[in-house]
């Protein structure tokens, strides 16, 4: 759906529409855990290019503030939040792969909170797959990719997994391609229910 | 993920994988601790029950505060004033708090084995705070986070604990889960205070201190809990702290990276001069503050495990 050259245009034009309309604003990017932290890091090289100054960037793991802990055969892995900087006052632009149910947001956005008040949250994301399940919009989109519930979307970055590349895997009845399945053991899920790359 | 277990009673039972299961987690629950508002939402609408048989001020707190900054209702029961005086048998009073419904009671007894018992006939989650001379399985954790963290790793390390052994419930959790973790272990101290058994867990007995810290990179000195010394264990106070007290003269022999570590409360001028007990190489406070993280830790793995 996306090869190299697409997902880097697409974080360059992101990084361009970032800049334009926070203008000279307090900018810092927040990544959420795992592939939104790389994101970040990349989105923030590419506005380091545009204007003099890197906006700062920190990482945010959503695990303690998901809502379905508890309901999960075993608890997620807990990884830690960097955000060495305060929020308070600055534009946080939250950063994540996958845009799905919208349930990650939700609980990043609340974790954002108790790590201080920034003046504006705006999200960017990768891919918008649909599938909302509460009323959050993304503010900059890199793919809109309308995908069926069944699929799953994979976001592959070389730092992570070598190659730079997103994906659309349908499960075949029976037995998901391993990718796929590995994705949805790392979730939790069993096969055959919602899932995105971006949740685990 | 390899937590899958209802109940924390012994580092005996516990695999080394958990154990670093435990340890990662702690360490990205330390960041909550450095926040201006110390609180996440993780375990809202969960009941904690400490329920202490024996004194403890630091464990008790320390597991008040972990469920606290995760969100969970957090009750204390202490065995004295209650209705255990009142006559009630130990299971009794826990089955009838298990009545109201916790998700995880914690508790800290003198009988050996007493969490264990419980953790059988609770559905609730079981942690053990400290049974007599058994053990103490979160203060292990919280040891081996504490080393971990200074030391980049655990494998290879040379611990030596010093003191009491026979009576410590610490020593006993350390050697299980530092055995599991692939360190050395030798124990150090007067004949009468080594058990015979010592052995059969994997560990070196010395009865030098000199001889036993020399090549430490860990010296871990246990509490002379005074209350357990009225058989004729030690001569005298004064002698036990001229043998095996730990001095800035004796840490010259030491190697120059060793850590201090001791489980509390610290007797100051017993088993520890107060210039080791508040030189660089003491790591005591950070053994405190990383038992919140450590206890945080597992309740949260313990709140997963008994999901549908």
């Amino acid at each position: 759906m996306l090869d190299q050259a697409g997902l880097d245009r697409a974080l360059t034009r992101i990084a361009h529409e970032i800049v334009e309309q926070a203008g000279g604003a307090d900018l810092a990017l927040v990544g959420i855990k795992n592939r939104g932290e790389t994101l970040a890091e990349r989105i923030a090289e590419k506005i380091a290019g545009i204007e003099s100054k890197r906006p700062a960037v920190g990482a945010l793991d959503i695990t303690l503030y998901r809502d379905d802990l508890g309901s999960r055969a075993e608890q997620p892995r807990v990884r830690s939040t960097e955000i060495p900087f305060s929020l308070k006052g600055i534009t946080v632009v939250l950063v994540d792969d996958v845009l799905f149910t919208g349930r990650t947001i939700r609980a990043a956005m609340d974790a954002l909170m108790d790590l201080g008040r920034p003046r504006v949250i705006r999200l960017a994301v990768l891919v918008d797959r649909g599938h909302r399940e509460l009323p959050i919009r993304p503010d900059y989109v890199g793919k809109n990719l309308p995908t069926s519930r069944k699929e799953s979307v994979a976001v592959m970055l070389r730092e992570h997994d070598g190659q730079d590349r997103v994906v659309i895997q349908e499960p075949e009845e029976g037995e998901p391609e391993p990718e796929a399945r590995r994705a949805k053991m790392k979730d939790g899920r069993v096969p055959g229910t919602p899932t995105s790359r971006n949740e685990e | 993920m390899a937590w899958k277990r209802k109940d924390l009673v012994s580092m005996q039972d516990t695999e080394a994988a958990e154990i670093t299961e435990v340890l990662d987690t702690a360490e990205s629950m330390k960041e909550i601790a450095t926040r201006e508002i110390k609180k996440v939402p993780t375990l809202r609408g969960k009941t904690i029950v400490n329920l202490f048989y024996e004194a403890s001020t630091r464990t008790r707190t320390s597991f008040e505060i972990a469920g606290k900054w995760l969100s969970a209702d957090v009750i204390n029961f202490s065995g004295s004033g209650s209705s255990a005086e009142k006559g009630e048998s130990f299971l009794d009073t826990a089955k009838n708090i298990e009545a109201m419904s916790p998700d995880v009671v914690v508790v800290r007894h003198k009988a050996p084995g007493g969490p264990a018992l419980l953790a059988k006939h609770l559905k609730c989650s079981v942690i053990n705070a400290g049974d007599g001379a058994h053990e103490h399985p979160t203060q292990a954790l919280l040891d081996l986070l504490t080393i971990r963290q200074k030391k980049g790793h655990l494998e290879g390390l040379n611990v030596t604990i010093v003191g009491d052994i026979t009576h410590s419930r610490v020593a006993r959790s350390d050697i299980h889960a530092m055995r599991k973790m692939g360190m050395t272990v030798t124990v150090a101290g007067p004949p009468t205070l080594i058990p015979p058994a010592c052995q059969d867990m994997g560990v070196k007995v010395s009865h030098r201190l000199e001889e036993a810290i020399a090549h430490a990179d860990v010296i871990m000195m246990l509490r002379l809990q005074h209350e357990r010394m009225t058989g004729g264990f030690i001569p005298s106070l004064r002698e036990y702290s001229r043998v095996w007290g730990l001095t800035l003269d004796r840490l010259t022999h030491c190697r120059p990276d060793v850590l201090i570590m001791h489980p509390g409360p610290v007797n100051r001028g017993v088993e520890l001069s107060p210039e080791v007990a508040d030189s660089q190489y003491s790591v005591i406070l950070d053994q405190v503050t990383n038992g919140v993280a450590v206890r945080m830790a597992v309740l949260y793995l313990l709140a997963g495990s008994r999901a549908a």
